[in-house]
């Protein structure tokens, strides 16, 4: 079982808090411009890399929040967690 | 029998115990296997796929044939127990497993006799033909045949705790290099668990009299370590604990045995189930000694030579009087000297290497043990006891030799079984010939034996120091301090390059627990079989319950020799939780029976309760079918209850609907785009029916959005949809639509809903309603109206799902039972009655309304269902629109929802049944549809029945085919309306 780190309540919790909610840092394309292609593609293309992995997690069973979340997908490891918005730690942040 | 094996005085108080019937004497501190040695009871249990008589392999939790049943009455059954960790109390009782009619005389054995027609992979060649008699003919044999101990038959009545508990360093193996580093990290300030399976901590040093460490019984050294620790606040002692799975990030599953080991358990937990999350974790699980494969490998009295060690030293039991030690490491002859010292004669040690000069030979001569050079073992004899070995001696003469006891010693093997469930790298070490820790996991480190390093200095050493590192990585810094000086005998790492074995024979035992030879694996390679988790999976070697502890390395050493390879490239298979079996009960804890799941209560419950309705689950909810009267039968109440609603009222409990109060200055623009409807029309005071897609444009839920006043909505989702709903909401409402002020409360528990439905509906409610004109034109239907009723605050929803004149009264759930009986006592006064979702079901049906999840299928779009006029399309978004448009959405020739009428009008469909253009379709021809819901129709008098047929609309008045168990169906097309097209009844 994970131990993820929720970015708003700060804390380490269980995994078991926590709902999987996808692939992270999918745009949503702007449906009255987006060809069929663009939008499937949006719909049901992930990347389902093998190593680094930028996920969404809800913290549900505490505060409720979606958040995003790097983990490697070989090791599970949780590498970092952040708040939607903010920049990734790829980006320089968390 | 009076423990003629017993050494040493009378140290503690004799115990009775039976075995399959009989009645021994052991001792406090004895296992049942120890116990049983000392009663010279080697025959302890029959093998799983030939029946031969087995014995006791092992003093420890690698034992893979003395497997028994405990029986303690009252149900307390428990199979498959290892003789070797059931510890001893008075009025023991024990069965052997796997024998009849009894242990000595047993039938099966038969299938010993016809091993040479067993080999592996032999159900996979022989049991192919025909398909059925496997299930009817083949597996029933074999499992009556082949197998370990029966299920228990009545309920466990033993309860089960479980625990969650965090600690900066865990320490597993509670032997010397483990006492070392949990008292390091305990005195560095750290918070230490340490666990181990054996009821006593110590490790091998329980059973090692004459090491010394710091001048004093090395015994002594691990007393007061565990004394240390036991008055450190922080540390907590786990044992009788087996650590069992290895989870990601140290999360670690270990299972402790409170009360098996008491003859009067009084009332704790059987087992306690601990969940530990640690920083650090340090591995210090010791080693198993490696058997010998040679013909009759398996015969009773065969043992390991360690294990023959600590039945002498820690049980004072001897395993024979007349032994002989067959050698493949160093340390048989600690076990061949101690056995002499402990009063057993040693008939001879059989060294098969190469090489065997090291200081302890010459020990051993001088004590007058007679070692000679052997090449192999070639059989042994015996019938319920091995009676003599066979050897080939290295000069190439034979030679047999009497012996009641026969001691291997092949070596050991690091046990990395909780390192490889952690994904620790495994290395081939060619030293230990077996596999040691490689590259570690972070936070998990290894010290002493199941690190690769033997000898008490090495493991005492390694523990301190991954103490003190364990510690200091969790925040306790510590520094190094002093090893202890430790006088012990010379180290054992010499051994073999390969373990001598005889050329692969048909009675050479790899695996006991599954019956495997060194035959069955040189076969499977013969018949091209090169991964090692083939050969496994072909030979089940390693797939018993004892995960291979003792069998592995040795089927790997046989596999690699057959290929022409070595070990480290033929590589390990995988190790698998638990590291020993597991009880479900440990595993279930408390969650069984009444508190498997939580169960769902609606506000009238107890009311149907009383009037004896029939239940059904639906998710965790117990709901109403039916409330049958005077011995009615199902089907009996429900077409009265239809019928009741139809032509006079009805009143149904709706508390299930899921409900979201939605609020906040945006909560319109939100719900406008969360729903295929024109919300934005929506006015204070009126509600409406609407649809949740997916964004891939599929019915993901329906439910209606009533409008409370300017900023709060009402919004009701299907009973089981409701937890989807409120994410899929979040989730937009969080990362996508971050620019509305909206928010989201889920008010299911708060209001219960009593559906009042019927012509006469509004005659029963308008009594009861303050604050609340309900006439036809104030309240129309699809009005939300707030007032009061019975003193308790009301939403009131003209809303309908039977088709009749409808109103759903929302009050908190706490008046909720108050307010039902006031409404069932109006409406049985006037001749209605209380409805079930049977009733709902077929009414809604009559009406073409849909089920979410029964008319859609996670591929259908609003149009498909004849919705398409709900889609708010000047809409410039909402979720799924967007999907509409891609060309499989709009294709025209999509499943479109239809009425059915069998051609027979008593002909009820098959739900699920497929729809087919002529009664004779080609075999592989394509089914233009099914059939979503079947019913009988109480007001049509006949069946009636809901589909998705491909351009149904297109098909109105057709006839067309649908599958039955019964033959072909012919089927009318019809629109989905059954009753009342025109809605005329709905405002009563």
């Amino acid at each position: 079982m994970l131990l993820i780190r929720c970015p708003f309540c700060e804390m380490d919790r269980p995994e078991t808090e926590f709902r999987y909610g996808g692939e992270a840092l999918i745009e949503r394309p702007d449906p009255a411009r987006a060809t069929d292609a663009e939008w499937t593609d949006y719909l049901y293309n992930r990347t389902n890399p093998k190593g680094r992995h930028a996920e969404r997690w809800r913290h549900l069973h505490g505060c409720g929040r979606f958040f995003n979340c790097l983990r490697d997908t070989v090791s599970d490891r949780v590498l970092a967690t952040w708040r939607p918005g903010e920049r990734s730690p790829e980006e320089g942040g968390a | 029998m009076t423990q003629a094996f017993r050494i040493g005085d009378a140290r503690s108080a004799a115990l009775r115990f039976t075995f399959d019937g009989k009645t021994y004497e052991g001792r406090a501190g004895d296992t049942l296997a120890s116990a049983l040695l000392a009663n010279g009871v080697h025959l302890v249990g029959r093998s799983f796929k030939y029946h031969r008589p087995r014995g006791i392999l092992s003093a420890g939790s690698e034992e893979p044939n003395a497997l028994v049943t405990i029986d303690r009455g009252c149900g307390r059954v428990t199979p498959n127990l290892r003789a070797t960790q059931v510890e001893l109390y008075e009025g023991l009782a024990a069965h052997s497993q796997n024998r009849w009619p009894s242990l000595v005389f047993d039938l099966g054995a038969a299938a010993g006799l016809a091993s040479r027609l067993l080999p592996a992979g032999f159900y996979y060649k022989t049991f192919m033909w025909p398909p059925a008699a496997w299930r009817h003919f083949y597996e029933p044999l074999i499992r009556r045949a082949a197998g370990l101990g029966q299920a228990p038959r009545d309920p466990d009545p033993d309860f089960y705790a479980q625990q969650y508990a965090h600690c900066d360093v865990l320490v597993i193996g509670a032997g010397a290099a483990g006492l070392a580093a949990a008292v390091k990290a305990g005195c560095a300030g750290a918070r230490v668990m340490l666990c181990d399976e054996q009821n006593a901590f110590g490790g091998s040093l329980l059973a090692e009299p004459q090491a010394r460490i710091d001048d004093t019984p090395a015994t002594e050294w691990a007393a007061r370590q565990i004394e240390s620790l036991r008055a450190m606040p922080d540390v907590r002692l786990l044992p009788r604990s087996t650590a069992f799975g290895m989870h990601a990030q140290n999360f670690i599953g270990i299972v402790e045995r409170v009360s098996d080991h008491l003859a009067e358990p009084g009332n704790p937990p059987r087992e306690r189930l601990w969940q530990v999350r640690a920083r650090r974790i340090v591995l210090a699980t010791g080693a198993h000694e490696r058997p010998l494969v040679f013909p009759g490998d398996d015969r009773p009295g065969v043992m390991l030579a360690d294990a023959a060690r600590v039945y002498a030293h820690r049980h004072g039991v001897l395993v024979g009087r007349r032994i002989v030690v067959a050698a493949a490491h160093d340390s048989a002859y600690a076990a061949a000297l101690d056995l002499q010292r402990a009063g057993a004669h040693i008939a001879l040690i059989a060294d098969l290497r190469d090489s065997h000069e090291f200081s302890m030979v010459e020990e051993a001569r001088v004590a007058g043990l007679n070692i000679s050079r052997a090449a192999e073992i070639v059989a042994t004899s015996g019938r319920r006891r091995v009676a003599s070995v066979r050897l080939r001696m290295r000069d190439g003469t034979m030679q047999t030799v009497a012996c009641d006891a026969l001691l291997m010693s092949g070596g050991w093997t690091p046990s990395v079984h909780l390192l490889s469930q952690a994904r620790g790298a495994l290395r081939f070490d060619d030293a230990l010939q077996a596999f040691a820790p490689g590259a570690l996991p972070p936070d998990i480190s290894c010290a002493g034996a199941c690190n690769g390093s033997f000898g008490l200095a090495a493991a005492i050493a390694e523990g301190q120091a991954a103490g003190r590192d364990a510690a200091t990585a969790s925040g306790f810094p510590t520094s190094a301090s002093a090893a202890p000086l430790v006088d012990e005998r010379p180290s054992f790492v010499r051994q073999q390059a390969h373990t001598p074995t005889s050329a692969p024979h048909p009675k050479a035992f790899v695996d006991f627990q599954n019956d495997v030879t060194s035959a069955d694996i040189a076969l499977a390679v013969r018949e091209g079989f090169r991964s090692v988790e083939h050969i496994k999976r072909y030979t089940t070697t390693g797939m018993a319950t004892d995960q291979g502890k003792t069998s592995n390395m040795n089927a790997l050493d046989i596999a690699a020799r057959e290929m022409g390879r070595a070990m480290s490239e033929v590589g390990l298979t995988t190790f698998r939780q638990p590291y020993t079996p597991v009880t479900f009960g440990a595993l279930a804890g408390p969650a069984r029976g009444d508190l498997y799941e939580p169960v769902r209560h609606t506000p009238s419950h107890e009311w149907a309760l009383r009037r004896g309705a029939i239940f059904e689950d639906a998710g965790q909810w117990k709901r109403a079918s039916a409330f049958p009267r005077d011995g009615e039968k199902l089907e009996a109440a429900v077409t009265r209850e239809c019928r009741t609603v139809r032509e006079c009222v009805g009143v149904f409990d709706a508390s299930t609907l899921g409900k979201i109060e939605v609020a906040g200055p945006d909560a319109l623009e939100f719900l406008d785009r969360m729903y295929v409807n024109d919300v934005s029309k929506l006015v204070i005071g009126r509600c409406r029916y609407a649809l949740m897609l997916g964004e891939n444009g599929f019915v993901m839920d329906d439910g209606i959005v009533g409008r409370l006043d300017a900023h709060r909505f009402h919004v009701t989702t299907t009973s089981g949809g409701l937890a989807h709903v409120l994410a899929h909401m979040e989730d937009f409402r969080q990362t996508e639509f971050t620019d509305l002020r909206v928010w989201l409360t889920d008010v299911t528990e708060q209001w219960a809903t009593f559906a009042v439905q019927g012509p006469r509906a509004r005659e029963i409610v308008a009594p009861l309603i303050e604050g609340v004109d309900v006439s036809a034109g104030e309240a129309p239907h699809m009005s939300l109206r707030e007032g009061q009723i019975l003193d308790a605050p009301l939403r009131l929803f003209r809303a309908s799902f039977t088709g009749e004149c409808g109103f759903e009264i929302n009050v908190p759930s706490g008046a909720g039972p108050r307010i039902w009986e006031a409404l069932t006592q109006r409406v049985e006064a006037v001749g209605g009655c209380a409805y079930g979702l049977e009733a709902l079901d077929v009414l809604r049906a009559e009406k073409g309304y849909i089920i979410v999840g029964q008319e859609t299928d996670g591929s259908t779009t609003p149009d498909d269902l004849g919705y398409g006029r709900m889609i708010g399309r000047a809409k410039p978004d909402f979720i799924g629109k967007r999907s509409l448009t891609l060309p499989h959405l709009a294709r025209p020739d999509r499943p479109q929802l239809v009425g059915l009428l069998t051609r027979d009008p008593a002909a009820v469909l098959e739900e699920g049944s497929q729809i087919v253009p002529s009664p004779r379709p080609a075999i592989g021809a394509h089914a233009l549809g099914h059939v979503t819901t079947a019913r009988r129709s109480p007001t049509l008098g006949r069946t009636i029945a809901l589909a998705l047929v491909e351009n149904g609309r297109a098909r109105l008045g057709d006839t067309l085919y649908a599958t039955a168990t019964t033959g072909m169906l012919a089927v009318e097309v019809g629109a989905p309306v059954f009753y009342d097209p025109s809605g005329s009844r709905l405002d009563g």
